[in-house]
């Protein structure tokens, strides 16, 4: 087995003093998808916030180890920017930037490599729009405010201007919570197509979403990981007693 | 519910009703009847020198009305008030989006709490209190640094630039805290720094509202007058440099309009001056407007 791209070890984490995650380890596959469930307030999204430290807030704690693309990420003297470049989020709301379609996909590029030629952008901008299926709708209209797009053409957006950074780990905070039938489909189809390229990490509130794409899953509850397994055995054999009964809706 | 409905008598509830209604109303267009009232009483008194006088106003920069004949350039006037404006923008545009920037960014709720307080206070001094610290600060402070005279153009530029200061503070604050988190998360994600955030995303999503907030703070800096009067050295002339005296509109009715016979030709061209003050304040004000709106809609 090849080495975990994130390597999570006795991780807790506290808002003050409530204590949000507990003691929390898992390894995660390169290439792999990895869904986090779990009932609301189980800490799945503050896990997934951690990866890029995006929870870099003063009444924050944070013990235990958490090796994230190669970086130490509990470590003070870590460069975030580098992180999360190569550790890219996506939100639960599409929230592209007040900026063109174009502008959108190259605002990464522009910030971590400004002196990129404009011949190379355009490539950039071709290929991250084509990864997102996104290009042959918006090719024309590069130019354009990116809020005019739909809701799923945003997200979609939103995928596609972490990739022109080329990332190792794309962290997918309930990326479909706010699109139609439709656009769940879409972007569903779009993770599946990224599978291999980039190592994924989605947490989910549906169950059924979690069951369709994810190679492995996790069951947290109370910031406590419950069960870390194959997502077919998971919802098929879970071992843990919780599980069992989060599964069948019993809770959550 | 129905017991509650029954129990209040309906005559009383509609008569009270008619007279709350009614005394809104009154106050609503009350205050718009003010306006307009202003607007004749102003423009009665000079409208008439104005077009009579058109011509003679726009192309001397010699105002002595009290002079024989008369002469009414107002050349040099507005002059020194687009100069005054202009100048002290270069100072409060700057430091008071920088504020603005630090406040809604930077500051810990802390220090945005303490420091919004000193910027509300700066916002209730008097403007002759402005005008003071611009005759006995100032002024000597100007003349050590080579200035012959203390009380000139720069000096009304920067006592000017104080009183807009706190103005741009809070209206720029408000234009960024208005823009959504979610961009702020959006960038700081994409691995950007806070000033990049700010650089990048903030100031073109707040572009509109800080642009309101320029725009009402030279409205502002326009109308302002017994500051203007104390600090700029009141003399009519065209400016060549920034330590050279001007004269403003404002000043130039506050002075004058005293002295000035009531109904006679001067009393008259100074009511032109307010006219014409009146225009260039709305228009501003009407840019400001058209702006907001723009970016409600969009």
């Amino acid at each position: 087995m090849s080495e975990p791209i994130i390597r999570c070890r006795g991780l807790s984490l506290w808002y003050g003093s409530f204590r949000a995650l507990d003691r929390v380890s898992l390894d995660v596959k390169p290439g792999e998808i990895l869904s986090l469930i779990g009932p609301s307030g189980c800490g799945k999204s503050t896990l997934i916030r951690c990866f890029n430290r995006m929870n870099d807030y003063p009444y924050v704690r944070i013990e235990g180890d958490l090796q994230v693309a190669g970086y130490d990420v509990t470590s003070r003297q870590t460069d975030a920017l580098a992180l999360r470049r190569d550790a890219g989020m996506v939100f639960q709301r599409p929230n592209p930037l007040p900026l063109s379609i174009r502008d959108n996909v190259l605002f990464g590029v522009r910030l971590h490599a400004p002196r990129t030629p404009r011949s190379v952008q355009d490539g950039l901008v071709e290929n991250s729009l084509r990864a997102v299926m996104l290009w042959d709708q918006v090719k024309d209209r590069l130019d354009h405010d990116a809020e005019t797009l739909s809701l799923e053409g945003r997200q979609k957006l939103c995928i596609a201007r972490l990739l022109p950074l080329k990332p190792k780990v794309l962290l997918m905070d309930e990326p479909c919570s706010a699109l139609d039938p439709d656009g769940i489909g879409a972007v569903e189809e779009l993770m599946g197509s990224l599978r291999g390229a980039f190592t994924q990490v989605i947490v989910t509130h549906n169950m059924q979403q979690a069951r369709r794409i994810s190679d492995r899953c996790v069951f947290m509850l109370m910031g406590e990981l419950v069960e870390l397994g194959p997502t077919a055995q998971l919802f098929t054999k879970p071992v843990d007693e919780r599980t069992a009964r989060y599964i069948e809706g019993r809770y959550g | 519910m129905a017991e509650i409905a029954r129990r209040r008598p309906p005559s009383y509830t509609r008569h009270v009703e008619f007279v709350i209604e009614g005394l809104i109303r009154l106050c609503g267009v009350s205050a718009i009847i003010f306006i307009l009232a202003i607007f004749v009483f102003i423009g009665k008194e000079g409208i008439g020198f104005l077009l009579r006088n058109v011509l003679p106003m726009l192309v001397s920069i010699d105002w002595s009305p009290t002079a024989e004949p008369p002469v009414y350039g107002i050349l040099a006037l507005v002059v020194g008030t687009l100069w005054c404006v202009g100048l002290s923008l270069c100072f409060s545009v700057p430091v008071g989006l920088a504020s603005a920037v630090y406040l809604s960014e930077f500051a810990s709720d802390r220090a945005r709490e303490s420091l919004k307080v000193v910027v509300e206070l700066l916002a209730a001094i008097p403007s002759v209190v402005w005008g003071f610290i611009g005759v006995m600060i100032l002024n000597p402070l100007l003349q050590k640094l080579g200035a012959q005279v203390g009380l000139n153009g720069l000096n009304g530029a920067i006592v000017l630039a104080l009183m807009t200061l706190p103005l741009l503070v809070s209206l720029g604050e408000d234009a960024l805290r208005a823009v959504p988190e979610s961009y702020r998360q959006a960038a700081i994600a994409m691995g950007a720094t806070r000033w990049e955030m700010v650089w990048r995303v903030l100031m073109p999503a707040a572009q509109r509202g800080l642009l309101v907030a320029v725009l009402l703070g030279v409205g502002r800096c326009i109308g302002e007058t017994m500051a203007v009067l104390m600090a700029t050295g009141h003399a009519v002339r065209i400016p060549t440099s920034i330590y050279d005296p001007v004269r403003t509109l404002t000043a130039t009715i506050a002075a004058e309009l005293g002295e000035a016979v009531r109904g006679g030709e001067h009393y008259q061209s100074l009511f032109a001056l307010g006219i014409l003050l009146f225009a260039v304040t709305f228009v501003v004000n009407f840019i400001a407007d058209r702006t907001l709106r723009g970016r409600r809609a969009s």
